[in-house]
């Protein structure tokens, strides 16, 4: 890549990568606790994927009662503290609070959940559950993202051997690569592993399936696998130049990102994001925050169309970042590195039966951007290969099929949850699915 | 116009609000900077025998994350010598001419030491004396504050030295620690006194510090019970004014004392017969500057409700204070939710299902819960409309159109003169007749 940014100072890195949401005080936790209705049958805890009883933690926070707190919120969710900082509150609980309604501002449930876990981890993570003595039986889960993790808790806790495996030498999956550092930290993922290891789940890192064992020993040798593979590699952009030095995946960025080592990511000082999803929106204030001067999303559609939340778009916004909606990518233009990119302007068309309109190009309107760096951001395809290789697993619209009751794939001995079963929503859904998997494989081994 | 000047049993100020006996008391330059910003009187902190103060001498009664719902006390009067005290009230008085200084004294039960100091504190030129019967800690164990307070008899004879050397108008400030109020104010009356203080505060253990185990406040490992002060202890001060005010036998002023914070606690208190109001808690807390919204809330409430003075104001409340025997039984009150208020917390509901009678139905509608009320079933309790946190969502509709009414008082009265017992048979009969269900 040409025209790379030149290095920060130390400080200011920490600086453009300080927490957006930080931590409540003492008296700041109490005073918002304090200020929570203490509703019945609440909204908030409908609204939470995993159905944490939040007027309950809340409740315990005004009384002090840190730990019955901490578990209150652990039983519903494993990776709890990924949630409290990478949800979309907004959207989710804090939306549904019934303060909202009351024209109040609603309660700050994301960051009371993280002072609750934060000080469970601060205490050393006094055991709070039970694990039931072994029960003989073991299961296999692949992947040591958030449904895996949830899964290898709830399982361990149930009496079974549960192993973990981790293709990456460093474990936790996207909670610990994916999440931009303004809102966590790798290290507080790896906190949640250490968690779920406390319960007696063997997490085996640096072990790829298909490269370190194979799928059907792990199938033989346990009595049920899980699947939290999550998704695969970025979707091509399929355009000329995409070959070209700075053209880089979103995901590859972010989890370069996320080594914290930010001095030796390299970033262009132009650079062109496709594609208008959270993940997009992640990668742009990313390379932003690491200097670089001229920040451009590019997106075929119109700004309505969109799925990235709107106080993603408000971030980004506020980072100085420009939106060419209705405008798609034609050409990588460069030598060797990329030097522009050739887009066209696209017109909506007719809506199609869900009334999102398709977009067409309008002829004659390419124009080209300068830029150094191009980061694809447009999804991610499924792990197509690894799951048509496991026999009876049915895989419909890039998704695993399993039963909605109890995650079990189209072979019975196998079970998936996460984003390999919705094609990519967020950790607190994969935390929910890892968990109720468990139960699944729980009552399948038990008949 | 509206005049808020009062004059309580000879004391005249020109608002209701003064300091009561306590710390924000204890010096002229205290004083002079609360008359600064608007006090219209003060009661200077107790002169007394000597005393020394122990440190640690308050705890703090916090409910819900709020700082001091109730305070607790172990401090004792003035730790300043006589003269001193003396020397500040004169000049205080000097300086402000307009404002009353009430003195609180509490000596020992000697009458010769009474006459001393209540000619000494005469001298100063205040407006009136305090006799302080209510402290409830220190004092009390050396024969004085409550220990005078709790027994009439010594009340009306104390008062009596007091009153039979006295020149200026003389207040009896009442303890709350006593089983009938009413006792030791007609003490106070017969004793020729001009007003009653009350309430002082109530004996209290204000908490435990569960690391410790240790009672608060410590005092180097060691604590008691001290006095309890604040907006905790208002419902009980109220009471026992309106027992004061609406007691036949009495006819002095009252000064009402008793966690007022705002110009709302005051005039509640005025309603319930107060002349003048004393504040020490909430001082303590927010500082002297709390009086300005005082004045001001007072004043606009007074001109929005058409009152040009508080003699039009005082006592209004205790007309329709009766007892439970004189109540209406058929007033037929039921609660009615607006549901284009509510925000579907639920917490009527649970309220009532657990913590009343069961009827408020829920049931899902349109992703939330509809909170609706039982009507036929629905007592009239209020406490759904209390636990909602949405201001007129819930409100307490009468059903009744007034026409009739019986009391238990007449109920009772017609079964006597019908030769028919109080039994639960007769009872029901009664509410058979009046369409009342009970379930």
């Amino acid at each position: 890549m040409e025209n790379i940014v030149s290095k920060l100072s130390t400080e200011q890195y920490e600086k453009n990568f300080q927490e957006l949401h930080p931590p409540l005080t003492y008296g700041s936790a109490l005073a918002e606790s304090s200020r929570c209705l203490y509703c019945y049958d609440s909204p908030c805890m409908k609204a939470c994927p995993t159905h944490i009883d939040i007027s309950e933690f809340i409740k315990k926070i005004s009384t002090d009662n840190l730990l019955g707190s901490a578990k209150t919120i652990l039983k519903s969710n494993w990776v709890a503290l990924t949630c409290a900082k990478a949800c979309p509150v907004a959207v989710l609980c804090e939306g549904a609070c019934v303060l909202n309604e009351k024209g109040d501002k609603p309660i700050e449930i994301g960051r009371l959940q993280r002072y609750v876990i934060d000080n469970y981890f601060e205490q050393g993570m006094p055991a709070l559950f039970d694990v039931k003595p072994s029960n003989g039986k073991s299961v296999a889960i692949i992947g040591s993202g958030p449904s895996g993790l949830a899964c290898g808790a709830e399982l361990a806790l149930l009496g079974y051997n549960v192993t973990i495996f981790e293709q990456s030498d460093v474990p936790g999956g996207l909670n610990t690569w994916g999440i931009a550092p303004y809102k966590m930290r790798k290290q507080d993922a790896l906190k949640e592993v250490e968690l779920v290891k406390s319960f007696g789940v063997s997490v085996k890192t640096g072990t790829g399936i298909g490269k370190n064992i194979t799928f059907n020993e792990l199938y033989k040798n346990y009595d049920a696998v899980f699947l939290g593979i999550g998704l695969g590699e970025s979707n091509a952009l399929s355009v000329k130049g995409e070959e070209l030095s700075g053209v880089i995946s979103a995901l590859d960025f972010i989890e370069q990102v996320k080594t914290e080592d930010w001095s030796s990511v390299p970033v262009g000082k132009k650079v062109a994001i496709i594609g208008a999803g959270n993940t997009s929106i992640d990668a742009a204030t990313e390379a932003k925050r690491l200097g670089a001067e001229q920040v451009i999303v590019l997106y075929r559609r119109s700004s309505q169309d969109m799925s990235a939340y709107n106080f993603e778009f408000d971030l980004a916004k506020k980072d100085g970042i420009i939106f060419h909606f209705l405008t798609a990518p034609k050409n990588i233009i460069g030598k060797n590195s990329v030097e522009g990119i050739e887009c066209i302007r696209m017109e909506p068309g007719q809506p199609d039966s869900k009334g999102k309109r398709s977009v067409l190009p309008v002829p004659g309107t390419e124009f080209t951007i300068p830029v150094d760096m191009v980061i694809k951001a447009i999804g991610q395809e499924a792990q197509n290969d690894f799951i048509s290789s496991v026999p009876g697993v049915k895989f419909v619209n890039g998704k695993i099929e399993i039963n909605v009751e109890n995650y079990q794939t189209g072979n019975p001995k196998v079970f998936a949850g996460g984003d390999c079963i919705n094609g990519g929503k967020e950790v607190v859904n994969a935390a929910y699915d890892g968990k109720m998997a468990a139960h699944g494989i729980d009552k399948f081994l038990c008949n | 116009m509206v005049d808020l000047s009062i004059n309580c049993g000879g004391i005249k100020s020109p608002n209701p609000f003064w300091l009561a006996s306590a710390p924000p008391t204890n010096s002229a330059y205290q004083i002079c900077k609360a008359f600064e910003l608007g006090w219209g009187g003060t009661v200077w902190k107790t002169l007394s025998e000597p005393i020394m103060n122990v440190a640690s001498r308050l705890g703090g009664f916090d409910y819900s994350g709020q700082k001091l719902a109730g305070l607790n006390n172990i401090e004792l009067t003035t730790d300043r010598t006589i003269e001193i005290n003396l020397k500040e009230i004169y000049e205080t008085k000097k300086l402000w001419p307009d404002r009353a200084i009430i003195v609180s004294l509490m000596v020992e039960s000697k009458r010769e030491t009474w006459h001393d100091i209540v000619k000494k504190a005469i001298d100063t030129g205040a407006d009136g004396l305090e006799l302080n019967y209510g402290c409830p800690h220190g004092m009390s164990e050396r024969g004085m504050g409550a220990a005078v307070g709790q027994v009439p008899e010594y009340c009306k004879m104390i008062t009596e030295w007091v009153t039979e050397v006295s020149t200026i108008p003389v207040l009896v400030k009442l303890t709350p620690n006593v089983t009938n109020i009413q006792m030791p104010a007609r003490a106070a009356q017969a004793a020729k006194a001009q007003g009653v203080s009350l309430i002082n505060t109530i004996n209290s253990i204000v908490g435990i510090d569960l690391d410790t185990l240790r009672v608060v406040p410590n005092v180097s490992g060691k604590g008691g019970h001290g006095g309890f002060a604040g907006p905790a202890v208002k419902p009980i001060a109220l009471h026992m004014v309106s027992q004061v005010a609406t007691d036949p036998e009495f006819n002095l002023a009252i000064s009402g004392i008793g966690g007022i914070s705002t110009w709302k606690d005051a005039l509640e208190f005025i309603l319930l017969g107060a002349t003048s109001v004393q504040v020490c808690t909430a001082v303590m807390h927010h500082g002297f500057r709390i009086v300005q919204d005082m004045i001001d809330g007072l004043t606009n409430w007074m001109q929005s409700k058409g009152f040009s003075n508080l003699d039009q104001v005082r006592g209004k409340s205790l007309t329709g204070l009766d007892s439970f025997g004189n109540l209406n039984l058929l007033y037929k009150a039921v609660a009615r939710i607006d549901q284009s208020k509510c925000i579907h917390c639920n917490l009527c509901y649970i309220a009532c299902e657990d913590g009343a009678h069961q009827c408020i139905d829920i049931t899902p509608e349109d992703g939330h819960n509809k909170t609706v009320i039982r009507e036929k079933d629905c007592v009239g309790c209020n406490l759904c409309a209390i636990v909602c946190p949405v201001p007129g969502c819930i409100s307490m509709v009468r059903l009744d159109d007034g026409s009739e009414e019986k009391t238990w008082n007449n109920l009772i009265q017609d079964f006597k003169s019908e030769g028919r017992e109080l039994s639960w048979e007769n009872l029901a009969e009664f509410q058979k007749q009046h369409g009342i269900e009970i379930h």
